[in-house]
């Protein structure tokens, strides 16, 4: 192992080939964030200004009566209010969302598993109107859902479970965790989870994004520094910003600026008093979702050490996704539970319910409880939905069905990736991560990709700007334990005729 | 006059020359100098000293961080434990071993626990299982939340509706999506804590009126027009907004719905209506505070509610005119960033409907059973009733409040009792962190259309006894 390494720090671009402590096998530790090739740079802003001008165009066309509105406007009544939204906001949504809005929010019909049957819609006027055909695109292959250990499932044990606990309890429980909303399922499934994740204690609340939004301010308050990764979820910038803490951003993974900040932080404390600050936070996510790159553990943990700081690790995407038992980054890392001061995650994606959850020592979680603002005001999880997560969790931490679905998830992730790469897509990430964002940079592209995908057969999600940089449109494929090995090949071979048809092999890398 | 030029030029230089020889060492000096000042490292007057690597190691070394959180006992000492509830929060509920009537959970139509909204969520999970595993835009949205979408917008009478997959994270994002930092919000002094979230998350600039206090408001409003007069430009860039549940949830009051459709078009502020406690109660249909009032819904610029009351299910929704309701669903934080409702909770939701749909008189009976209920109470010595006659939820405080502790530990006292004695209701919780949190406590109580009067006669004794017990205590202590 390198001096680099053992100082946990890694390299951004290109391979990182060291080994590490990784549970019971040594791993190797590659993520990939290929530069962005200067043609496909050009063609994007090329794409972009042609779309803009169109859009001019077409909004002076529909200005001077030109074109119909399909708009929705304002009620007559109300002309003389100050206008709800300013006209150039929306520009963005107006002539470029709207021209690929038929490749988001596709209706399904089906459980969200391997495959799915999807809504058919069919768009006219660049995108303005929209109906339902009455058909149905029946067994799409599903490259899309959040579906990482195949737990969306419409029969057997979990569902079987989830029908009993639904007719034992019903399904709402009107009333929040402190007040009449503590069931008895509310307890076990929180004592299971901690002793799946080897900690003291842990909570849970009925929303994921509202875990994040309504704890972190129970953390820190106004005095504190928090420390953010640049790609940090929305759910996470708002619970900072609602904490009134101060935030600063440091760049993705990057442990030098990190280093950087936190060493100013203790040094020179507060900006104009120049008092310490109270607390020092460090807010990091276990694997990106945009970016398919995992946190750098045990630098982090390095740093936090040194500063004295806290950390808070979002695992809305790892838990049940890394590590030999599912137990997310700490165990993909060989690293215990008990470092990190505050693990959060959610039961969206690899348990196929819903929800979050926040894990740690016993003081943090009865703190939690006592002025979490989603305990005190909020509803608590609905039974059904705590039923699957404790089915779903005895059997990924118990069976040996469990852990094949771990290793089928592992084994599709790299087939899928490698095949990708070999293919010369630009393939950002790690190379473990169950999300596999393939860079196309064109928003042009990306509307093409994922209707000619859905044509052969498969549900692709395409992400662009504002949730990434505006020259940095990509294809987000997730990986899922229920697809088979001949599905996975189908969607490369499909990937395959679509790269020569679209011109999408930017990569370099041999 | 060009003669002129080369002649000064000329007696220059014959001037210089007959200049004595200190002259030029003193100006030589000079020149010198001025090249010194502007070829030399500038300097700033105040720069900072920059530290030693040392001295940062050592600062680092000493700085010591307040605990994260406070100590487990300390924590502990400070705070009620969760009472335990075994198995459904139905009309009868089984809390920390005590079989109770349930007058604690706002399950108001009674929907918990109904055999016909069992066998849908059943079916339902049999086609969709139970989690959706994507938000809205990425394979998330599934035929049954737009059923239930155009169900909602159809029986409140409004364009476009649209659902989020938390009650508390409903109006806690859809203000932030139209009210930015510059723009006012008239708000009420007694809005609940998601909204509150929802005003700080927006970073616009607050103005509370006292509670449903019309003539307040409209001061406030007059007194942003003054100030709009006087700059008409800005004005006409900086949006308002007025926002006010139909029932408050931390008083039970009704707001004054006509006053308020009054204001928005005499001032030209949106409104913002929060019916979470008044969807499925008030109105001949159970439409909300609109019905109630016989007020259009268009009137209202948006009409926020979560389903986790009425319809006991889980989620919220918003619904209103397309062009303001269709503005969440690109930018909504808690609609585009977090996973989609699960199916079985909007198939409870639409079942909930169709029933509420079916027998319209349980709006009406509900509103007498509460109205009967608070007049039983009413007549209690020592505590005061506070909340709208016909609400079903409504607030008991303490009639001559002490100090806050002693105010709080009487509450329980009654809670306790009431326990033991096979009713159960619940002491309103509260964060210090809410606006206004000198709030005196109270307990809330939520009536359900489930309840027969007898129920109601023997919640009304047990309160009454207790309260008196509590008295007597506090007297004698």
């Amino acid at each position: 192992m390198n001096a680099a390494a053992q100082n946990g720090e890694l390299n951004r671009n290109g391979a990182n080939e060291i080994y590490h402590k990784g549970g019971s096998t040594k791993r190797k530790f590659q993520e990939s964030f290929e530069p962005t090739p200067l043609y496909a740079a050009i063609v994007t802003y090329v794409n972009y200004a042609v779309v803009t001008l169109f859009g001019f165009l077409r909004d002076f066309l529909r200005k001077h009566g030109f074109e119909k509105l399909y708009a929705a406007t304002e009620d007559p009544e109300m002309k003389d209010f100050v206008p709800l939204y300013a006209s150039f906001e929306s520009f963005y949504t107006r002539n470029i969302y709207n021209r690929i809005q038929d490749i988001f929010n596709r209706p399904i019909c089906s459980v969200p598993g391997a495959t799915i049957n999807i809504v058919e819609r069919k768009f006219s006027h660049s995108g303005w109107t929209s109906k339902y055909t009455g058909k149905t695109l029946k067994n799409v292959v599903n490259l899309g859902s959040y579906n990482y250990l195949g737990f969306a499932e419409n029969e057997g044990t979990c569902s079987e479970a989830a029908i009993e606990s639904a007719k034992k309890y019903g399904v709402g429980v009107c009333s929040s965790r402190q007040e009449m909303g503590n069931l008895d399922i509310h307890t076990k499934l929180e004592q299971t989870m901690a002793d799946y994740l080897g900690v003291e204690a842990c909570i849970t609340f009925g929303m994921g994004y509202a875990t994040n939004s309504t704890n972190i301010p129970c953390l820190v308050n106004k005095g504190c520094l928090i420390l953010s990764d640049g790609l940090n979820h929305a759910s996470l910038v708002l619970g900072c910003r609602l904490s009134r803490a101060t935030i600063r951003v440091f760049k993705h993974n990057d442990m030098e600026d990190l280093e950087r900040k936190l060493s100013d932080g203790v040094v020179y404390g507060q900006p104009r008093t120049q008092r310490p600050w109270k607390k020092i936070l460090i807010i990091v996510e276990g694997v990106y979702s945009m970016e398919g790159s995992i946190v750098n553990l045990p630098g982090v943990l390095a740093l936090k050490k040194k500063y004295k700081a806290y950390l808070y690790l979002d695992e809305a995407h790892s838990i049940g996704a890394l590590g030999d038992h599912g137990r997310g980054v700490t165990e993909y890392f060989g690293i215990h539970a008990s470092e990190v001061d505050i693990m959060m995650g959610t039961f969206t994606k690899s348990f196929g319910a819903a929800g979050g959850y926040i894990a740690g020592n016993r003081a943090l979680v009865e703190h939690l409880r006592a002025h979490s603002h989603s305990a005190c005001y909020a509803t608590s999880m609905s039974p059904p939905v705590c039923q699957q997560i404790l089915t779903s969790l005895s059997i990924i931490s118990g069976t040996e069905e469990g852990r094949n679905r771990i290793k089928q998830l592992a084994k599709s992730c790299k087939i899928f990736r490698q095949g990708l790469k070999k293919l010369g897509f630009i393939v950002y990430g790690n190379d473990d991560s169950p999300v596999v964002p393939v860079l196309f940079y064109s928003p042009c592209k990306l509307g093409a990709f994922s209707r000619e995908m859905l044509k052969r057969g498969f549900a692709v999600v395409g992400v662009g700007f504002p949730a990434t940089p505006i020259v940095e449109s990509r294809v987000r494929f997730c990986m899922s334990a229920a697809l088979t090995d001949k599905q996975i090949q189908d969607a490369l071979s499909a990937c395959s005729d679509l790269s020569s048809l679209l011109n999408l092999n930017y990569s370099k890398a041999k | 006059m060009e003669m002129d030029k080369p002649w000064i030029v000329a007696e220059a230089i014959q001037s210089a020359l007959q200049a004595p020889f200190y002259h030029f060492i003193l100006e030589g000096l000079l020149v010198i100098w001025i090249l010194r000042l502007i070829f030399s490292k500038s300097y700033k007057i105040h720069q900072k000293e920059t530290l030693t690597k040392k001295e940062k190691e050592e600062l680092v070394g000493s700085w010591q961080p307040e605990p994260l959180v406070p100590p487990l006992e300390k924590t502990l000492a400070k705070t009620r434990p969760y009472r335990l509830v075994s198995g459904q929060v139905g009309k009868n509920i089984v809390v920390d071993g005590y079989k109770c009537k349930n007058f604690a959970s706002m399950n108001f139509l009674g929907l918990v626990g109904n055999k016909r909204v069992e066998e849908k969520i059943e079916k339902c999970i049999r086609t969709y299982g139970v989690g959706t595993c994507g938000p809205r835009g990425f394979y998330g949205t599934f035929d049954v939340h737009l059923e239930l979408e155009e169900r909602i917008a159809k029986f409140i009478g409004a364009e476009e509706a649209l659902i989020y997959s938390y009650g508390f994270a409903t109006i806690a994002s859809a203000i932030p999506a139209y009210a930015k930092r510059g723009d006012i919000i008239f708000v009420d002094e007694a809005v609940c804590f998601a909204i509150q979230k929802g005003l700080q998350a927006s970073r616009s600039k607050i103005v509370y009126f006292k509670h449903n206090d019309m003539n307040d408001l409209e001061d406030k409003l007059i007194e942003q027009e003054k100030i709009d007069k006087k700059n008409p430009k800005k004005a006409a860039v900086i949006r308002k907004f007025m926002v006010v549940e139909g029932i408050y949830m931390n008083t039970g009051q009704i707001c004054d719905l006509p006053k308020l459709v009054e204001f928005k078009f005499k001032y030209k502020v949106r409104l913002f209506v929060e019916e979470s406690l008044s969807f499925g109660v008030l109105g001949d249909h159970g439409r909300g505070v609109t019905e109630h009032f016989n007020i259009p819904v268009s009137k209202l610029d948006l009409v926020v509610a979560c389903m986790e009351y009425s319809l006991a299910s889980v989620g919220g929704f918003c619904c209103g005119r397309h062009y303001v309701v269709g503005h969440q669903r690109l930018s909504g934080m808690g609609y585009v960033f977090s996973a989609s409702l699960p199916s079985l909770l909007a198939r409870a939701a639409i079942e909930g409907l169709n029933i509420s749909e079916e027998n319209p008189d349980i709006f009406a009976q509900l509103r007498q059973k509460a109205a009967f209920l608070q007049d039983l109470l009413k007549g209690i010595k020592g505590i005061e009733l506070v909340g709208y006659p016909e609400s079903p939820c409504f607030h008991l405080r303490r009639l001559h409040p002490v100090t806050p502790e002693k105010d709080l530990k009487f509450l329980h006292d009654v809670v306790n009792k009431c326990m033991k004695n096979g009713i159960c209701i619940t002491v309103a919780s509260r964060l210090k962190e809410e606006f206004l949190s000198e709030w005196p406590a109270s307990i809330r109580i939520a009536v359900s259309v489930e309840m027969s009067e007898e129920d109601l006669d023997e919640a009304a004794r047990v309160i009454r006894h207790a309260v008196e017990e509590a008295c007597n205590k506090c007297k004698g202590s």
